[in-house]
């Protein structure tokens, strides 16, 4: 699928909870069958720094795709990277760094996107994107 | 003085009164930053719309007036606190200036390469790091006061450390992180048998006890305005004559000379030579208005109603499966400290968030408390004088209810 196909599909996923508690209790799920990073990379190194929960994140490219690992200590945290990684793992580095993330807006996790947020989306997002700068091409 | 009464002690607190997420907000981030009632809020507005000048300089009516009605907030908290005098109060922006104020002035004064420092184990970063960096430059060595798990420290472990004759002692009153009361009191008699300043980091304690300094004998106290229902950016540091008569100043500007040229410049005297530059005026007047607040209910009315809100929280977060509470000192005030098997603080926090309660959640600016505790943060609600035993059903409900998602 492509990455604006299987934002659809979460956008059409989170759509049919009115509730920010079944939001919310999806989020968790997604968090709890997050790819674990391999032990090895649960380091500093691949930290994304934040505030109230840590977050490792790991890229790896095969056949010119990257497939991304993650773990962090708090559980809607897994959640959020989990989705991102549900977006971005097995596509080119040229399709990540092409994306649109408006579908963040769309499935009410706004809030997360502030730049001061404590493990923002948006510093995930941007490691994500930095891990395919380095390896597009 | 007043009766304590809930109702009335509530409208005068309007933002409680506010529905977040379509629910009803709870507060429990006091221990942050209290909410201010109207009187503070229509004293400052006051004094922009009627009263606005800068002080200590102006020889027309307004500035005649505002210097007049900020010299008198002085001696409101002068006497709030029991200092001998009015002008052994200092305005500062709140405690994190006037601890740096304390690491530079009381620092060049006293300590010498080599020197050491003593705070506790529970100190918030704002009490920690002024000193370690100070230290850092004079090469010397900031001591520790041991606390256990129950988060007391350990008064023995505090006698050995004055006995290497650091030349500061400086602690907090009340632990922001696990509530805890110090015995101030007893500690500054212990470091004054070596001859050693103390100075008490009051931030958390100003809204929930009476302070007397000459009572605990310290050489300095310092608070912030905004966790007693006065504004924010305003502050003070209590300090005993004789040591801010010797202190050299922290920031230089204007207000705090005397004399200028080109070759030398004297300074003003205490406590001007400490308040360079135009100083939150309407701020100080919120806070003498915050201080009247406080002044005019029956005190002891107000302790007994927040000690019985903590231990009716104690009371019904004790069964839930897996709470463990941080800081179970004998004696605490003010705010509760968990964390909960299994489940992370910013994830509760989060949850209970949609629910319409306001707690923080992390290392509360005291990341060496949670190392000590092995932990990455922990929940903490912490209680004014405004809260209820409903809002805290409501709290115990929303972490329980968080936590069968968590899990």
């Amino acid at each position: 699928m492509t990455i604006k196909e299987i934002q659809d599909s979460i956008v059409e996923e989170f759509s049919m909870f009115d509730d920010w508690m079944d939001r919310y209790a999806m989020l968790i799920e997604m968090g709890k069958e997050c790819p674990i990073i391999d032990p090895q990379y649960r380091n500093d190194n691949y930290l994304i720094n934040g505030c109230q929960s840590r977050v490792w994140l790991h890229a790896e490219k095969k056949d010119g795709k990257i497939y991304f690992t993650a773990d962090s200590d708090a559980v809607i945290t897994k959640g959020i990277i989990n989705l991102l990684i549900k977006v971005f793992s097995g596509q080119t580095p040229a399709d990540i760094l092409a994306a649109d993330m408006s579908f963040l807006d769309e499935i009410g996790l706004k809030e997360h996107l502030s730049p001061t947020r404590s493990n923002g989306l948006l510093s995930m997002v941007k490691q994500m994107m930095l891990y395919a700068e380095v390896m597009n091409g | 003085m007043n009766h304590f009464d809930i109702n009335e002690i509530r409208k005068q607190f309007p933002v409680l009164d506010q529905q977040v997420y379509g629910k009803q907000l709870v507060y429990f981030d006091n221990a942050a930053t209290t909410q201010k009632p109207l009187c503070v809020i229509e004293r400052e507005r006051d004094y922009y719309l009627h009263e606005n000048c800068n002080i200590h300089r102006g020889v027309h009516y307004l500035s005649q007036m505002a210097t007049e009605a900020y010299e008198n907030a002085r001696k409101t908290v002068a006497k709030f606190i029991n200092a001998r005098q009015a002008e052994e109060i200092v305005f500062t922006r709140g405690t994190t200036e006037s601890l740096n104020l304390l690491a530079t002035s009381l620092g060049q004064l006293l300590v010498n390469e080599g020197d050491k420092v003593v705070v506790s184990a529970m100190e918030h970063h704002s009490n920690m790091v002024p000193w370690q960096q100070m230290l850092m430059r004079t090469k010397g060595e900031l001591l520790v006061i041991r606390m256990d798990k129950n988060g007391v420290l350990d008064l023995n472990h505090y006698e050995e450390l004055l006995k290497q004759k650091p030349k500061i002692v400086s602690i907090a009153h009340i632990s922001n992180t696990l509530g805890t009361v110090n015995p101030v009191k007893k500690m500054v008699a212990m470091a004054h048998k070596y001859g050693i300043p103390v100075i008490v980091d009051g931030a958390q304690s100003m809204a929930h006890q009476v302070i007397d300094v000459q009572d605990l004998d310290c050489d300095f106290y310092v608070f912030s305005g905004h966790k007693m229902y006065a504004p924010m950016g305003i502050g003070g540091l209590y300090g005993k004559m004789e040591w801010l008569e010797k202190m050299p100043p922290y920031q230089f500007g204007g207000e705090m000379v005397d004399k200028v040229s080109f070759e030398k410049t004297t300074f003003n005297k205490v406590p001007f030579k400490f308040e360079a530059g135009t100083p939150n005026v309407g701020a100080a007047l919120g806070l003498e208005t915050a201080v009247k607040f406080i002044q005019s209910i029956d005190r002891q009315e107000v302790e007994a109603y927040e000690d019985e809100l903590l231990r009716y929280a104690t009371e019904q977060l004790a069964g839930i499966e897996g709470i463990r509470f941080i800081g179970e000192a004998p004696k605490r005030n003010g705010l509760i400290s968990f964390v909960i098997d299994g489940i992370h603080p910013y994830d509760l926090g989060t949850i209970i968030d949609k629910m319409g309660v306001a707690v923080r959640t992390g290392h509360h600016c005291a990341e060496p408390v949670m190392t000590f505790f092995g932990i990455p943060g922990t929940v903490r609600a912490s209680f004014a004088m405004y809260n209820t035993k409903e809002e805290i059903d409501i709290f115990v409900k929303a972490v329980n209810k968080a936590a069968a998602m968590l899990r």
